[in-house]
């Protein structure tokens, strides 16, 4: 075991699924220079310019390419480099990579994943900090992957590359140098388990991706103050781990969804929704949702923060949903 | 060109493929109308010599892309005739059981990636294919058919340039019918037109009499081999004539009086029939290869009417496999 930023364990983990897989290559812009965030860093040296694609700024054709290349049995890592740039490649994405495999009856499988850093990092402002992944979850044909520390974020990259469904890989990259435990061979996790992160008996709380260390301060806030929260980081949205979230809620009668996306319609509307239908108000006392107020990310600090879910915004909402 | 020998089969087999899309299609119109059929129906009806020329010119591991006009690719590319059918009328043995319909129409086992319900989105994916293809080592090529409506969206330019970029194992067809569904390509299209701008992308493109399939053979046989020799991108012009409307719902009545009148005259199936003739070939024999053609069409619509229906827990098969859902 190795600690390392959640960067490099996302490294290490797409360099370990290469060296296995020869079919496994990358494209994207500025891969085989190491990616914007050095995800790709010296993968040019060991696999070449065949298997490190560094693409002209195509969103559309990185993506369809990626699908045509997977179409004949290899394994394509689509880079988007920035998340919101897939608005450039919707088409490839939605009409074409989600739907082939079905509306071909089968005939296909396109093995891609495409990664997509997303959230808010370093004051980027509206075009470069959203936090879209509910419209994903949405969409029929795909997985959806937001891993929150560097040993999900490894373990769940090598699922998404050896998994046959297109996987979206949703790169926390405000955690990017958050460090963790890293095994020597990194295995794969399985989609659609949650990971308890803390365990707790007053409520629940629920979240995933750049919200956990803000969730997890928040939790320790709560301990301190008496109030004990069972926390779980999804990890995958779709799949995602209903049987768990339903087993805690049970236990604890309060629940609560923390996630970075702006509130309304965001994935913690599906989470209340299918907990309301499953437990009933006899078992579900309070629910509440936090996240980003419906309103694009700003530039400014002292804006962006404003808007930020945080751990005081986190600690708040759990006290409010314990008043009754 | 004379029609002895080899030659006089090649021709024969390439007016047999034509006639072959003509009647599938022509099958497929009459069954829409008979409500066998459900949803549009783009048919090519006209353009029957720049499928068969081109893919005449293609290995059986060669790839191709399609548009939302894919039958007569499909068919040229030896997609099972059967399977098409059934596809089309909803059918559980169809191609892509059911799930597709004319407009996704599909045979990998034939290297038919599919046809495209979006305009140019057989472009990306065509270049990927070639790509994949180069990384696995294999001297495949990647064919990709889609109209002159396609040149006005993003990802022709971002192909082009992709497939020029990494010298990419593509033929590229444009297949300019003149009309963009129900609008003049001229219209909306600035410049000198596909061949111009595929030049200015180092593409380099050659223009062609797509209603003359003799002229498309041998233009896609010299192209074929400068891709598969590494030679990087070629685009194929292919001027032609939309003899239907944009589907099998819209009459057409946007043409100016004749249009459509003077165009059969022109038509490939009708010219390459005159040739053969000219070559000494009997009527006879061209009559045979028609009604051979007429028949097994119509012999797949009664197969694929009296086909069953897609079994309705289908309707959940095929999405994904972690995060499938179960039938309700």
């Amino acid at each position: 075991m190795a600690e390392v930023t959640l960067v490099e364990a996302a490294r290490l983990a797409a360099l370990q699924e290469m060296r296995r897989d020869p079919r496994v290559w990358v494209l994207g812009e500025d891969v085989a220079r190491g990616g914007l965030f050095g995800q790709y860093r010296g993968f040019i040296e060991e696999f070449g310019a065949a298997r490190i694609v560094s693409t002209p700024i195509s969103e559309s054709t990185i993506m369809g390419a990626g699908l045509g290349a997977a179409l004949v049995g290899t394994r394509p890592i689509i880079e988007m480099r920035i998340f919101d740039f897939v608005m450039c490649a919707m088409d490839e994405l939605v009409n074409q990579i989600a739907k082939i495999r079905y509306m071909f009856g089968g005939q296909a499988r396109p093995a891609v994943v495409v990664r997509m850093p997303h959230g808010m990092w370093r004051n980027s402002a509206a075009q470069h900090s959203q936090m879209l992944e509910s419209w994903f979850a949405h969409l029929p044909g795909v997985v959806v992957a937001v891993p929150a520390t560097p040993a999900d974020t490894a373990g769940l990259l090598v699922s998404a590359i050896r998994s046959d469904d297109p996987v979206l890989f949703f790169d926390p990259k405000n955690l990017f140098p958050l460090k963790g435990e890293v095994g020597e061979a990194i295995e794969p996790i399985p989609f659609g388990e949650a990971r308890r992160m803390r365990e707790g008996t007053d409520l629940t709380i629920v979240t995933w991706s750049a919200m956990v260390p803000a969730v997890e301060e928040a939790a320790l806030t709560l301990a301190a103050r008496g109030i004990s929260a069972d926390v779980l980081d999804l990890r995958t949205l779709w799949p995602w781990d209903e049987r768990a979230v339903l087993a805690s809620v049970a236990r604890t009668g309060r629940l609560l969804v923390a996630h970075e996306a702006v509130t309304v319609a965001g994935f913690g509307a599906e989470v209340v929704s299918r907990v309301v239908e499953r437990l009933g108000p006899a078992r579900l006392r309070r629910a509440a949702r936090l996240g980003q107020p419906r309103v694009p990310v700003p530039f400014a600090p002292v804006l962006e923060d404003a808007l930020k879910p945080d751990a005081a915004k986190v600690v708040a909402a759990a006290e409010a949903l314990l008043r009754d | 060109m004379n029609a002895g020998g080899d030659n006089r089969a090649r021709l024969l087999a390439l007016y047999g493929t034509m006639c072959r899309i003509r009647a599938f299609e022509e099958t497929a119109l009459a069954a829409h109308r008979a409500g066998e059929i459900p949803g549009p129906l783009h048919v090519s009806i006209g353009q029957e010599g720049v499928a068969a020329g081109v893919c005449l010119n293609l290995r059986p591991d060669d790839r191709i892309t399609s548009n939302h006009r894919g039958h007569g690719h499909a068919l040229a590319k030896g997609a099972g005739v059967a399977g098409m059918m059934e596809e089309l009328l909803g059918r559980a043995g169809g191609h892509c059981r059911g799930k597709g319909g004319s407009m996704h129409i599909a045979d990998f086992s034939v290297g038919m990636l599919g046809a495209n319900g979006v305009v140019a989105g057989g472009i990306p994916i065509a270049v990927g294919a070639a790509q994949g293809l180069r990384l696995l080592g294999s001297d495949a090529i990647v064919c990709c058919f889609f109209g002159d409506g396609a040149i006005n969206r993003g990802p022709f330019l971002e192909g082009l340039n992709w497939a020029a970029l990494y010298r990419l194992p593509v033929l590229f067809v444009c297949e300019d019918n003149g009309v963009a569904a129900f609008t003049r390509a001229e219209s909306v299209t600035a410049g000198p037109g596909v061949a111009a701008r595929a030049e200015a992308l180092g593409v380099p493109a050659v223009p062609v009499d797509g209603n003359d399939a003799l002229a498309v053979d041998a233009a896609a046989a010299r192209l074929v081999a400068e891709v598969r020799g590494g030679g990087g991108p070629r685009l194929l012009h292919a001027t032609t004539f939309r003899l239907m409307g944009h589907t099998s719902t819209d009459p057409a009545a946007w043409r100016e009086v004749g249009e459509v009148e003077a165009a059969r005259a022109e038509e490939p199936i009708l010219r390459l029939r005159a040739h053969l003739l000219e070559q000494g070939v009997a009527p006879r024999t061209l009559d045979a290869i028609e009604g051979d053609a007429r028949a097994e069409m119509s012999q797949a619509r009664a197969a694929a009417l009296a086909a069953p229906w897609p079994d309705a827990a289908v309707a959940w098969e095929d999405v994904q496999d972690s995060g499938a859902v179960e039938a309700a």
